[in-house]
C-alpha cells in the first residue's frame, strides 16, 4: 500500500517553526511508518519530517504556508495528525493566543 | 597596577556583578588520534552518548525554558542527519575530532547567516552541541570557574549556564552574543546579570586586566577591568541601590499603578522590535504606548508583508488593550540607507512625518501594512515630528486613500485613531491648531532638546537637557491641561516617563498616562506609588 497525502497550514507560531515547535513537530512524525516531508513551497525542496536538522533548517517563519506531504502506511494520519500540531500552535496556544 | 579599562556594551539581563574574570575562550583540546576508522566511529559514537546522557542528566534539574533548550539539543545529537556527515568523513580517513567539527561548522553556518534573528541566536545552540562532543571525545576535564565569577568570552554555552552555581552571585560578559540568545532569556528569569556586545579588547589590554576583579554594570551595559578604588566604591552603593530598588519594585509590577492618593496612571510599555514583546507578561502594562517601526527599516526598504506581519504580532499579544504605533522616525541620529538623505543640521531636517510625506512612495506601504493589522488588535497610529497641522492633514488623507483602495480590492482594513507625537515646540506651544487629532503623545526627549538647544547624545551639554527645567514642564502642563478640556487624551512616551526622579513632576503636570521601557516598568510603577496627589 503507498497512499500519499499532501496538505498544507499556516504556521501562526510567533516565532515560526523554531526549536521547541521542530522537537515537538519531528517527535510526532517519528510516531508514523510514512515517509513525510515538508516543503515551503508546493514545488519544494522537500525536508525529510522526522529530521529535526532538516526542519530546523527550513527556517520556517510566522506566516509560512507550511507543506506537508506523505508516502506509505498511514500517509493520510500522519499528514493529518501534524497539521492539527502546526493549527494547534504547538499546543503552546495559551502562551501566545488571545481572546477573539 | 594596571589603568581602569572600561568597556561599553548592551545589557542583556539587568543587575550588578563584582567578581574575578573567567575566560570561556576555549584552549586548543588534544585528541589522541585512533588505529582505525572503525575505532574513531567508536570514539564519536560514544562521545556522542556521553554527551547526550550529560544533558539528560542535566534535563533532571531544570524546568521550562531550560528543559526545552535541551531537550532540543539531545533531539539534534540524535539525528543522523546530523551526525551521518561526521561518520561519512571517519569512512574516508578523517579522525573523529576533525570530521565531527567539520560537520558541525557547516551546519553553525547555516544558522549564522540566517537573516532572522531567532535562527542566528540558535548558532550558539549549534557551537554548544558541537564543543559538547568535542569535549567528551578529548575527555579534557573543564577548569571550574570561581564562585561569583564574571564569565568572559565570545560566547557561552546554554550548558555552559545551566552547570553553573549562581547562588554566589557571578555575571556574563560578552564580547559577542545577543540579547536575543537562550542565555540572554535564561539569564533574565533568573536574574543573572548580563552584557553582550563588549567588542574584543582593544590596545591598552594587559594580562593583567584579566586577571583582576572585574565589576559588571548590567544596568547599563558596561565593564571595569582593574578599577580604582574610587570606582568600587561607587559600584558597590549603584549596586546595592539597585538591588533595593528592584526588590521594592518587583511588589508592584503585578498591580495597577496607584499614586499615594489613590490617583490612577497608566503605565505603558515602549517597544523597538516585536520580539521585545516575548519578554513582557501583558498584564502587567496597559498597552504599548510606543512601539517604533525603524527596526523595520534595517538595510533595505520592508515589504507590506514584513510589516504586517510584525504590526499584528504586537497587536494579537496585547489582545484588547491599545498598541500606538507610531510611523517611521527615520533622519536624525537614524538614517536609513536609500530613504533618508544627508544633511548638515539633521534634527532640523527632512525627518520623522517629513520624510515620510517626501517619500509617499514608501510611507503608502506601510499606510497598508497598518491598515491591514488594525483588524487584529486595538491599534492606534501616530505620527512623529509633527510641526504644523497640515502635516497631519496631509497624512490622514493618505490613510484615507489607501483605506479607499484596500476596501475596494475587497482585503480586511480598519481605519485606527490617528494621533500625532508632541516634541516640536510648535505644537506645545500652540495645541489648539491640532483640536481634530485623536490623541497627543509628548516625546519628551525630542520636546527637550528642541526648547532646551542641547542635544541628548552631547555630553557637554547634558546639564542643560532636563524634562523638569521649568520651560519643559510648562510646556508639558499646557498640552496635558488641552486635552483634559478637548477630552483628547494626552500620554508621554519619553525617557522620563521610566524616570523616577521626574515621575513627580509630570504626574503634577497633569499627565496620567505614561509609556516606559520593559524594563522601567516596575521602577516606574513604584515610583508612582510615592507621589502625594
Amino acid at each position: 500500500m503507498s497512499a500519499s497525502t499532501e496538505a498544507t497550514v499556516l504556521i501562526t507560531h510567533e516565532v515560526g517553526l523554531h526549536a521547541r515547535p521542530s522537537v515537538k513537530f519531528t517527535k510526532l512524525a517519528k510516531t508514523f511508518a510514512a515517509e513525510v516531508e515538508v516543503a515551503l513551497a508546493a514545488n519544494g525542496p522537500w525536508f525529510d519530517a522526522k529530521s529535526i536538522v532538516k526542519v530546523m533548517a527550513a527556517k520556517a517563519p510566522k506566516g509560512t504556508e507550511l507543506h506537508i506531504r506523505a508516502r506509505g502506511d498511514g500517509a493520510a494520519e500522519a499528514v493529518g495528525a501534524l497539521v492539527e500540531l502546526v493549527r494547534r500552535d504547538f499546543d503552546e496556544g495559551a502562551d501566545h493566543a488571545r481572546t477573539a | 597596577m594596571p589603568e581602569p579599562l572600561r568597556l561599553k556594551g548592551i545589557s542583556a539581563s539587568a543587575g550588578y556583578a563584582e567578581g574575578p574574570l573567567f575566560n570561556l575562550d576555549p584552549v586548543a583540546a588534544r585528541y589522541g588520534r585512533k588505529a582505525s576508522p572503525a575505532d574513531e566511529r567508536f570514539a564519536l559514537e560514544t562521545a556522542i552518548k556521553a554527551a547526550a546522557s550529560r544533558l539528560a542528566t542535566l534535563i533532571e534539574a531544570v524546568d521550562g525554558d531550560a528543559a526545552d533548550i535541551l531537550e532540543f539539543q539531545i533531539a539534534m545529537l540524535e539525528d543522523d542527519a546530523l551526525t551521518g556527515p561526521a561518520f561519512a568523513a571517519i569512512d574516508s580517513g578523517q579522525p573523529a575530532d576533525a570530521a565531527w567539527r567539520q560537520a558541525l561548522d557547516a551546519e553553525i553556518v547555516g544558522y549564522e547567516t540566517s537573516d532572522q534573528d531567532y535562527f542566528r541566536a540558535r548558532a550558539a545552540d549549534m557551537r554548544d552541541i558541537r564543543d559538547q562532543v568535542l569535549r567528551a571525545l578529548t575527555e579534557d576535564s573543564e577548569a571550574a570557574a570561581p564562585a561569583g565569577a564574571i564569565f568572559y568570552g565570545e560566547d557561552i554555552a546554554p550548558t555552559r549556564f545551566l552547570e553553573t552555581d549562581w547562588s554566589s552571585g557571578g555575571g556574563i560578559a560578552l564580547k559577542a552574543g545577543s540579547a536575543a540568545s537562550h542565555v540572554a532569556m535564561l539569564a533574565r528569569s533568573r536574574g543573572v546579570p548580563m552584557v553582550v556586545g563588549l567588542g574584543v579588547v582593544g590596545l591598552g589590554a594587559a594580562p593583567a586586566h584579566l586577571a583582576g576583579v572585574a565589576l559588571l554594570d548590567a544596568e547599563h551595559g558596561g565593564i571595569v577591568l582593574a578599577p580604582s578604588k574610587a570606582e568600587v566604591e561607587a559600584f558597590r552603593r549603584s549596586s546595592s541601590s539597585f538591588a533595593a530598588r528592584r526588590d521594592r519594585a518587583e511588589t508592584f509590577l503585578a498591580r495597577p499603578a496607584v499614586t499615594k492618593a489613590g490617583t490612577a496612571v497608566r503605565v505603558q510599555v515602549n517597544i523597538a522590535d516585536p520580539s521585545d514583546v516575548d519578554a513582557i507578561d501583558i498584564s502587567t502594562c496597559d498597552g504599548v504606548g510606543l512601539m517604533r517601526t525603524e527596526f523595520l527599516f534595517g538595510k533595505t526598504l520592508p515589504d507590506e508583508e514584513t510589516q504586517y506581519r510584525a504590526y499584528r504580532k504586537v497587536l494579537e499579544w496585547a489582545g484588547d488593550k491599545p498598541v500606538t504605533i507610531r510611523t517611521v522616525d527615520a533622519g536624525g541620529d537614524k538614517p536609513v540607507p536609500g530613504f533618508t538623505v544627508e544633511e548638515t543640521n539633521p534634527f532640523l531636517g527632512l525627518r520623522g512625518i517629513r520624510l515620510s510625506l517626501a517619500r509617499p512612495e514608501v510611507f503608502r506601504v506601510q499606510i497598508r501594512a497598518l491598515l491591514r493589522a488594525a483588524v487584529h488588535g486595538n491599534l492606534k497610529v501616530m505620527f512623529p515630528m509633527i510641526a504644523v497641522v497640515g502635516e497631519y492633514e496631509r497624512a490622514a488623507a493618505l490613510f484615507a486613500e489607501e483605506q479607499a483602495a484596500l476596501a475596494a480590492r475587497g482585503v480586511a482594513q480598519r481605519m485606527p485613531p490617528l494621533g500625532i507625537m508632541v516634541e516640536v515646540p510648535s505644537v506645545a506651544v500652540a495645541p489648539e491648531a491640532f483640536a481634530k487629532v485623536a490623541f497627543f503623545s509628548i516625546g519628551s526627549n525630542d520636546l527637550t532638546q528642541y526648547v532646551m538647544a542641547a542635544a541628548r547624545d552631547n555630553a557637554s551639554v547634558a546639564h542643560l537637557n532636563s524634562v523638569r527645567h521649568p520651560a519643559v514642564l510648562r510646556l508639558i502642563t499646557s498640552v496635558a491641561a488641552f486635552g483634559r478640556a478637548q477630552e483628547t487624551p494626552v500620554s508621554l512616551c519619553g525617557d522620563a516617563g521610566g524616570d523616577p526622579a521626574a515621575i513627580s513632576a509630570l504626574i503634577e503636570a497633569g499627565l496620567r498616562d505614561l509609556s516606559v521601557v520593559p524594563a522601567q516598568l516596575a521602577m516606574a510603577k513604584a515610583a508612582i506609588a510615592d507621589v502625594p496627589i
